[in-house]
Order: structure tokens, then C-alpha cells, then sequence
């Protein structure tokens, strides 16, 4: 009997999922339908930030516009797109919001200069924008995930016959002015020579200023895909960032809200499937959900 | 403060390149911008057409887009630096060194040559009238008469294009050059807590330089003054 009952269990599960799967197939092909959860009443402790949001029915998220694949925003879209916004997304769903309802979500841009100084002056609510986990920017504000564990990796021209950042050493590799990615490359010994964004990295490496890229593998995929036969990406990762959610420092019950919903993502396909539609769309394999770090007792 | 304290030698390189684009780029557009000025003031309609135009042109255009064009659209159509490639202990200086220098020299030229037309302006036309009367030809009045004095009395203004230029470097730093924004971007990134020490150190070493400029400026003025 009980044998039969679990049967049909799966079986019900299975015909969900697949009926999901089903829902999902007309939809645009970066980014996923993400439904606001109904009923917030009583749902988040009262006082707590997230019944406050709930109760606003209005939320700001910092997010990135220039990284393809993680937080992106082109002039013509009302929403940005990518890994980065698809957690956004399930995080403002959570809250009982519509994610797609522009006058209820404010995507603020953040570059990276002021994802600390907005969280702490309350003019975004979270930030998920590429944002690493370090203990410098835990000093002064939260962070909590990681939701993507990413490591840097190096493209060169196809004919490059470099194969890894020992064959770079002291020579110029390209990185985004400002950004971690930068430093890693610097601390791996190689000159850090900074563009604006990574796709004048691109043009420096097409012409020969550079002798290579280096920024995350899953970004440096998107970009040997886009323009095929031309660069290919070399090497083991070299670093790890691992990119987490930022919250104001002072509402800490933030933390276990936001992991729980992680959680759920993980649990219910929702992650790996935001993965394969964003980032794995450059031929990267969709990883194993990267475990998440304990929320310190406020 | 304390990042900044720890890496002395990131930040003293990073001044080092930035002094390097001041000094390289400062005396290319000195040397530019007196020819431009001359041409300007010249007898030659052609030459003194197409140096206002080329004014007009650079001044009226923001530096960042000199830099786009020097950086970006250059090597599209075959304007590329590969050719420099010098290194100097920790310094080197490459294209993307070699394309910001010029773009700085291309826009600053155009301010020196204005700072310039406002000295030779101070020169009473007697001076060249007289020196024509001797029999100098147009290379000699300037080299000789007109163009001394009319450094003299550009001197302040000439101050003001150099040290604009000086600030102007960071622009650089997005661009490929390791200069004093580009580390200090870096560090505000990995400390951000630290964000106001870092910040401050680096505009007081800027205040430093900039001082350093106004003082030689005071100097030449002060031994000039007697014309």
C-alpha cells in the first residue's frame, strides 16, 4: 500500500514537472516566468523588513546592467536579465510582489563603487550584484548565499598557444577597470591592463593589444560563443568568488529569509533551471548548487 | 587608510605612471601647441584656416571622447601603438600607455595653443613691426621676439592647461593605464570600509603634485616678471 502511494507520488510530481516544463516552453528564452507567491499576511514576523516590504507591495534591487549572463540591461528593456536577476527575481516573489511589474520592483543599477554606500544609505533594499563574499564587505554590510560560486578564468585567441596564467606571466591581461577580476589577475603576476567593460577586453585581445581576457569562466563562455571560432578559453579557475545577496547590516532577520528561498531554489530545480537559461547558455555545465553559509544569530 | 599604508610601492607606481603621463604628454603639447600657435598667428591663410579648425574641433570635444578614439576606434582603422614597447623595472609603457599619451597630448595641444594666441595677443605689434623692419623673416620674429615674450605673459594660463592635464591623466585609468585612479578604484574595491582614507590620501597626494606644478609656475613667473 504504501509502496503504491509513493509510486503515485512521484508519478504526480513527474506529471507536474513535466506540465511545468510544458508552461515553460513559450516563454522568452532568457528568463524564466518567476509567479509572486500569494498571501503574505502573517507570513513574515511582524516588524521584520520582509513584512515590510510585503506590505509596501514595493521593493528596490540593486543590480548590475553591463555583466552578460549575470545582470544585464539593454537600452530597449524595461527588465534586466541574467543569473543575478533570475535570484532577484524568486527573492521578490517571495514577498508576494510581481517580479516583471516594473512599478512595484525598481531595478537600481549599482556598479560596483556603490553597492556598500546604497545598502547602507536604505536606497536598495538588497543588492545582487555579482557581489562577493569577503569579510571586509561583511564589516559593514550583510551578506549572505553564496548562490553561484564562480572562479576566473583566461580566453585567448584561438591561435594563442597559451595554455594557462603561467605562460602570461608579465604580460598585459585584460579586466574590467574596478573590478575584482582585476586583482586577481594582478596577484596572479600578470599586468592588469583595464578597459571600461569586457567587451572592449574583447576588442584589445581581437587586436593585439592583449595577449588575454580574464574575468569568470561562465562570462568568458558566453563571450567564445558569441563570436565562434575566434577565442578560446584556457586554464583551471584560479580564484574563487563566491556571489552572495547583500542586505542592510541592520536588518539582520534578512539573512535566514533569503537563504531559505535560496534553499527552495535549490530544492526545486528553479536554480539549475535560471542557471541553464543565463549563464549555461555559453556551453558552461550547470554546477552543483554551491552550499550555503550559516546566518550568524543577530 | 591602512590599505593604502601597506601597498606604498602599488601606490607609488601608480603615481609613477600617472607623473609619467603628466611629463610625456606636458611637453609633446607644449611643443604641439607652440606650433599650432604659431601656424595660427602665421602669415599662411591654409595653416592658420586649419589650426582653427583643429581648435575648434578638440576644444569643443570632451577628452573622453579623444581618449575613445585614440583607445577604441584607432586600432579599427589601423592606428595602433604595438610599436612602443619599453620597460623600465616595474614600469611599462605599451600601446595602451602610448595611445592615452597621445590622446592627452592631441587635447591639451589645443588649450596651449589658445594660452599661447593670448600671449603673442600681449605683444604689442610694434615688436614684430620692428623685427620685420630688421629683416627677420617670419621664423626669426617669432622664434626671437614674439614668442619669448608671449610665453612670458602666458605663463599663468599655460599653468592653469598643465595642471588640468595633470588631473586629467586619471581619465587614463580606465583605459589600460595601472594609474593613481585605477589603484585607488582597486583598493575602494577590496576595502570599502576603508573608502574615506583611501579616498583622502589619494587627493591629498594629487593636491601635492598639483602644488609642485603651481610652485614652478610661480618660480618662472617670478624670474620672467622684469620683460
Amino acid at each position: 500500500m504504501r509502496l503504491i502511494k509513493t509510486k503515485a507520488a512521484v508519478a504526480g510530481v513527474g506529471l507536474a514537472l513535466s506540465m511545468a516544463a510544458c508552461g515553460n516552453a513559450g516563454s522568452s528564452d532568457e528568463s524564466s516566468d518567476v509567479q509572486a507567491a500569494e498571501d503574505c499576511d502573517g507570513k513574515f514576523e511582524e516588524g521584520s523588513k520582509m513584512a515590510e516590504l510585503a506590505d509596501a507591495g514595493e521593493v528596490t534591487v540593486g543590480v548590475k546592467f553591463d555583466q552578460p549572463g549575470l545582470g544585464f540591461k539593454d537600452a530597449s528593456s524595461d527588465v534586466p536579465t541574467g543569473f543575478d536577476i533570475e535570484m532577484a527575481k524568486l527573492l521578490v516573489a517571495d514577498l508576494c510582489i510581481d517580479p516583471e511589474d516594473t512599478d512595484a520592483v525598481t531595478w537600481e543599477e549599482t556598479i560596483s563603487d556603490n553597492r556598500e554606500p546604497y545598502l547602507q544609505e536604505g536606497r536598495v533594499d538588497m543588492v545582487l550584484a555579482t557581489y562577493s563574499i569577503t569579510p571586509e564587505r561583511q564589516a559593514i554590510v550583510g551578506q549572505t548565499g553564496p548562490y553561484l560560486v564562480t572562479g576566473q578564468r583566461i580566453m585567448v585567441k584561438k591561435e594563442s598557444d597559451v595554455q594557462s596564467k603561467e605562460d602570461l606571466q608579465g604580460e598585459e591581461v585584460c579586466s574590467a577597470e574596478g573590478s575584482t577580476s582585476i586583482e586577481n589577475v594582478e596577484k596572479e603576476g600578470m599586468v592588469p591592463a583595464s578597459a571600461p567593460d569586457y567587451t572592449q577586453c574583447i576588442e584589445d585581445l581581437r587586436n593585439g593589444s592583449v595577449e588575454a581576457m580574464s574575468t569568470d569562466g561562465a562570462i568568458l563562455y558566453g563571450y567564445a560563443a558569441d563570436n565562434p571560432g575566434e577565442f578560446k578559453v584556457v586554464g583551471p579557475e584560479f580564484s574563487e568568488e563566491r556571489i552572495g545577496v547583500g542586505y542592510p547590516k541592520e536588518e539582520p532577520e534578512m539573512c535566514e529569509w533569503i537563504n531559505g528561498v535560496i534553499q527552495d531554489a535549490y530544492d526545486d530545480g528553479t536554480w539549475a533551471k535560471a542557471y541553464e537559461a543565463t549563464l549555461g547558455k555559453g556551453g558552461a555545465e550547470t554546477p552543483e548548487p554551491p552550499e550555503l553559509d550559516d546566518c550568524k544569530a543577530a | 587608510m591602512e590599505i593604502v599604508l601597506d601597498n606604498l610601492d602599488l601606490v607609488a607606481l601608480a603615481f609613477t605612471y600617472t607623473v609619467l603621463l603628466f611629463l610625456i604628454a606636458g611637453v609633446l603639447s607644449m611643443v604641439f601647441g607652440t606650433l599650432l600657435a604659431a601656424m595660427r598667428v602665421g602669415p599662411v591663410d591654409v595653416l592658420n584656416k586649419a589650426t582653427s579648425v583643429y581648435v575648434t574641433l578638440v576644444r569643443n570635444t570632451p577628452l573622453l571622447i579623444v581618449l575613445i578614439f585614440f583607445r577604441i576606434a584607432g586600432p579599427k582603422v589601423g592606428l595602433k601603438f604595438g610599436f612602443v614597447e619599453i620597460e623600465i623595472g616595474e614600469i611599462r609603457i605599451t600601446d595602451l600607455f602610448t595611445a592615452c599619451v597621445v590622446a592627452l597630448t592631441v587635447y591639451t595641444a589645443a588649450f596651449v595653443c589658445e594660452a599661447l594666441r593670448s600671449g603673442v595677443n600681449a605683444v604689442p605689434l610694434g615688436q614684430a613691426e620692428a623685427a620685420r623692419a630688421i629683416g627677420l623673416p617670419f621664423g626669426g620674429t617669432m622664434r626671437n621676439v614674439v614668442l619669448p615674450q608671449a610665453f612670458r605673459a602666458a605663463v599663468p594660463p599655460l599653468a592653469s592647461v598643465q595642471i588640468a592635464l595633470l588631473k586629467n591623466t586619471t581619465v587614463c585609468g580606465i583605459f589600460g593605464v595601472s594609474e593613481a585612479f585605477f589603484r585607488m578604484h582597486s583598493f575602494t574595491n577590496s576595502e570599502p570600509g576603508e573608502r574615506y582614507g583611501i579616498f583622502i590620501s589619494f587627493a591629498v597626494i594629487f593636491v601635492f603634485l598639483v602644488e609642485i606644478v603651481s610652485f614652478f609656475a610661480n618660480q618662472l613667473e617670478r624670474r620672467w616678471r622684469i620683460a
